[in-house]
Parts: C-alpha cells; sequence; structure tokens
C-alpha cells in the first residue's frame, strides 16, 4: 500500500471544510456547555428541592447515558414530537448539554473552594447575593477550575466524530466520504487524524499559557 | 455582681456622642447621613447554640454609641459569636439583639417583633463593619477595588467618590503606594490594613474586630494596632473587639468584658479589670495569658 501524495493534495480542500465543521460544533458546543453548566451548578444551590432534586437528577441522566444516544435522540426521535433541528444544530445542542453536565461538576468544586471567609467578607461589605457571585465567588471559582475546563474542551473537540452518526459531515466525516468515494481510505484517514493531533496540540498549548496567566494574577 | 446588673445599657461616655434617636433613624430612611451616626448594642437575652452547645447562654449586655468596648475570655466562650450575630453571619437561637434602636434580626409588625426578612437585614447591615482575623481581602481585585466594591454597589457612589474615598483611606493607614497591587503581594500586616480601610470606606457607625492581630507575625502586630488606636482616637465609631493583646486592650477600650462559657462574668474599666480583677477565673485567665 502506496501512500498518493498527489490524491493527498486533492483532499485537503474537502477535509479543511470538515474541520471547519469540527471547529465550528466544537466552539459552539463548548459555549453552551460553559453557560448551561453554569445554570445547573447555580439552580442545584436552590434552596427549593423540586428544583435542586430535578437539576440533579437531569444532570446525572445526561451525564451516564452516551453521548451518541443523546445525538439520536435529538436528531431522529425530536421530529416525531414536532421538534426539528437541522444536523449541526442538533450535533452542537448535544455536545453542549452532554458537557454541560460536567463543567457543572467543575463549577461547584470551584465554588466549594472558594474560602468561607471570602463569603463571610461579602456579606460584612453588605454586597447584594448577585454581586456576591458575580464579583467574588465566581471570579475565584473559575479561576482555580480554568485547566479542568479546558480540558473538557479538548475532550469535547475529540468527541465531534459522534456527530458523524447523525449526518453532520465534520472532519472525520469527510475523510470517510472521500474514502468511500475512491476506496482509498489511508491517506483521508491519516490525514483527518493529523488534523485533530494538530488541534489538539494548539490547544493544548493555549491552555497550558492560560493556565499560568491565571497561576500567576 | 448579679448577671442583672450588666443588662442596664452602659453610661454615654463622657466626650463622645451620647446614643441618641438619630442612630436609630429607620433604615433605609436617613441614607448616609443616619448612617454615620454612632449607634449603640443592645443584647437581650440572647441565646446561640451549635447543636447541643450552648455558646451564649441569655446574654444580656449593651454598648453605648461610641463606646469602646473589648471582649476577653478563654477561646470557646462566646466573644466571636457575639461578632459573628451583629454581622449576621450567625442567626441567634432566642432573643433580642439592637443596633441603635431598632432590632438586627427582627422587624416590629403591629407591636410585636417578627423575624425580618434579607432586605432588613441588608439595611442593618449598613450600620456595622467587620475586620476579620484572616483579613479576607478578595484576592481577585487589587487593592483599590477592594475598597471601592461597597461604596459603589452598596452605597450607591459613583467611581470617581468611590476611588477618592478609597485612597483617603489607603493615606490613613498609610499604603498610598499600594492602590494597584494584588492583595497576595501584601504582607500580612499590609492586607489587615487594606482590610480595616475596607471596612471604613463604608463608613459604619460599628465596628467590630475580631482577633485582628492574631495572624500577624509578631513584628507586624504594632502597626496594625497603631493604626487601630489611631481610628479610635479620631472617629466616633462603636467600636467592639475581640483579642489576646491585653496592652492593646488596655489602651483602646472604655470597658472590658470578661467572658467565661457564654456568660460575662466581670466588666469594668481596663484599669480595674486587669489590676484588680475581682474573679478569681478572671485573674486565672489574665495569668494565663501574660505568662504565653
Amino acid at each position: 500500500m502506496n501512500w498518493d501524495w498527489n490524491y493527498t493534495g486533492k483532499l485537503i480542500p474537502d477535509l479543511l471544510d470538515g474541520l471547519r465543521v469540527t471547529v465550528t460544533a466544537t466552539l459552539l458546543g463548548y459555549l453552551i456547555a460553559l453557560a448551561l453548566g453554569l445554570v445547573w451548578t447555580l439552580l442545584r444551590r436552590s434552596p427549593n428541592p423540586l428544583v435542586h432534586q430535578t437539576v440533579r437528577w437531569v444532570t446525572e441522566f445526561v451525564r451516564s447515558t452516551p453521548l451518541l444516544v443523546q445525538l439520536f435522540f435529538l436528531f431522529y426521535v425530536l421530529p416525531s414530537w414536532g421538534i426539528t433541528l437541522g444536523a449541526l444544530t442538533a450535533g452542537i445542542v448535544g455536545l453542549g448539554l452532554h458537557y454541560s453536565t460536567y463543567t457543572a461538576e467543575v463549577y461547584r468544586a470551584g465554588i466549594e473552594d472558594v474560602p468561607r471567609g471570602q463569603w463571610e467578607a461579602a456579606t460584612a461589605l453588605n454586597l447584594p447575593r448577585r454581586r456576591v457571585w458575580a464579583g467574588v465567588v465566581l471570579p475565584q471559582a473559575v479561576r482555580r477550575v480554568v485547566p479542568s475546563l479546558g480540558n473538557y474542551l479538548i475532550a469535547l473537540f475529540k468527541d465531534t466524530p459522534f456527530l458523524f452518526g447523525i449526518t453532520v459531515t465534520e472532519l472525520l466525516g469527510s475523510a470517510f466520504d472521500e474514502g468511500a468515494h475512491t476506496l482509498k481510505y489511508l491517506e483521508p484517514i491519516t490525514v483527518a487524524g493529523l488534523f485533530f493531533i494538530a488541534v489538539s496540540v494548539v490547544s493544548s498549548l493555549a491552555l497550558r499559557r492560560l493556565e499560568k496567566h491565571y497561576a500567576t494574577h | 455582681m448579679p448577671p442583672t446588673d450588666l443588662t442596664s445599657p452602659a453610661e454615654p461616655v463622657p466626650g463622645k456622642a451620647a446614643p441618641g434617636k438619630a442612630a436609630g433613624a429607620l433604615p433605609g430612611g436617613g441614607g448616609a447621613a443616619s448612617a454615620r451616626t454612632p449607634c449603640g448594642i443592645t443584647f437581650e437575652q440572647v441565646v446561640k447554640r451549635f447543636g447541643d452547645n450552648v455558646v451564649l447562654d441569655h446574654l444580656d449586655f449593651a454598648v453605648g454609641a461610641g463606646e469602646r468596648v473589648t471582649l476577653i475570655g478563654p477561646s470557646g466562650s462566646g466573644k466571636t459569636t457575639i461578632l459573628r450575630l451583629l454581622m449576621t453571619l450567625e442567626r441567634p437561637d432566642g432573643g433580642v439583639i439592637r443596633v441603635g434602636d431598632d432590632p438586627l434580626w427582627h422587624m416590629e409588625r403591629g407591636g410585636k417583633l417578627v423575624k425580618a426578612g434579607e432586605k432588613h437585614l441588608h439595611e442593618m447591615r449598613k450600620r456595622i463593619g467587620m475586620v476579620f482575623q484572616q483579613f479576607n481581602l478578595f484576592p481577585n481585585m487589587n487593592v483599590l477595588r477592594n475598597l471601592t466594591e461597597g461604596p459603589v454597589h452598596v452605597l450607591g457612589l459613583s467611581r470617581d467618590e468611590a476611588v477618592e474615598r478609597a485612597r483617603g483611606l489607603l493615606e490613613l493607614v498609610g499604603l498610598a503606594d499600594k492602590e494597584d497591587a494584588h492583595p497576595t503581594r501584601l504582607s500580612g500586616g499590609q492586607q489587615q490594613r487594606v482590610a480595616i480601610a475596607r471596612a471604613l470606606a463604608m463608613e459604619p457607625t460599628v465596628l467590630l474586630l475580631d482577633e485582628v492581630t492574631s495572624a500577624l507575625d509578631p513584628e507586624l502586630v504594632v502597626g496594625v494596632q497603631d493604626l487601630l488606636r489611631d481610628i479610635a482616637r479620631s472617629t466616633d465609631v462603636t467600636m467592639l473587639c475581640v483579642t489576646h493583646e491585653m496592652g492593646f486592650a488596655r489602651d483602646i477600650s472604655d470597658r472590658v468584658l470578661m467572658f467565661d462559657q457564654g456568660r460575662i462574668i466581670e466588666e469594668g474599666p481596663p484599669g480595674t479589670i486587669f489590676e484588680e480583677p475581682r474573679e478569681e477565673r478572671t485573674r486565672a485567665f489574665l495569668r494565663a495569658v501574660l505568662a504565653s
């Protein structure tokens, strides 16, 4: 089996299109995961048992079922209830929802790490509840959990090929399509793998820098 | 002395503002002006338990407006709990606490005292400031932001006004050159001076000092104590202080209360308490503290 450079060159534009889809799904999915995770965390602190118990079970359920099941549900089941999402949209929502249950745990740990004295100082200054969260607790909590949050960004990125399962032609999907077309899989699958590695390595380096920044500031 | 004698409010201290009606201006009605009028403090039959442990047992005492009172006694005797109840960090299990004329944890409704909501607590807290043993500065903000956060978000000052006030206070505590520094870059003594400035920026009428020098290296204690002496001299803020530094207690206090097991067992001017204590337990405590 020989590596065909000519073929490889022709593949690149299509694979870059796939990569664009992957990166889009990653970033948007991650934004949802960051925001929704925070919502879960705050709701879990609600004094109302109905609220915090419900949130607890929902997040537990989402976390303990496979991502692919959730994607199938969003893309194939919801339409029968009249909710139709585009494949990419369903993929982004699925990734965001799935990972929000992990980021929620990360936020929770970060918030519990903020010393009690910080809450007490905020009370002594009489800061309004919202300001205590926005000005004192969350900035300190998030700073503590930047590394963990970053790891979930990379994990989410590596889970994007599941979107191929609901017809999204992301990076791996476009490689697979190329292979199926020419019956030559070596080059497209290898290049797709290399793209994944390249993005992961660059992101990891960027995260290291971010961590360092937070460690020293 | 029977404990009932301790319930009468302290005499106003000569030369200091008397406990006045003005101090009791209704929460929210008086704005910044009422916040500056000194307030007295009254504990009426206050009970605080942690589980089965009764920390304060039907405690009665009063502090006059502008008075400086130091609480001494063995650890676990309830001194810090008193400050924490006043700062609304702990909720009493019984009794009534008043700051000025108004109940702290209750509201009067139809002549009866009912449990107050967060809104009332928010108004009452404007009268009270606290400095903690561990400083508790916000590490995600620089020194200046630590000082402007409350004035901007609670008192409604503009950012410029808050910055001007903060700079004045940093000048007072001798840290004018540190406004951009982050708290973690400061020594313990500097952090505590910033914390004192942060409390003063809210212009409280009652200042609670909870073992403010206990976490400091010995050589840094004096600077913080000198600052507090200055503040005691130059303001009419009511001060309630928990400390194990007896020299400092003697300098700063109008009156010293000796606690043991959630009760006041002896009280008087510092000269009397430190030189001629009546109670054997007070003598034993002072011996132990001075020996350490």
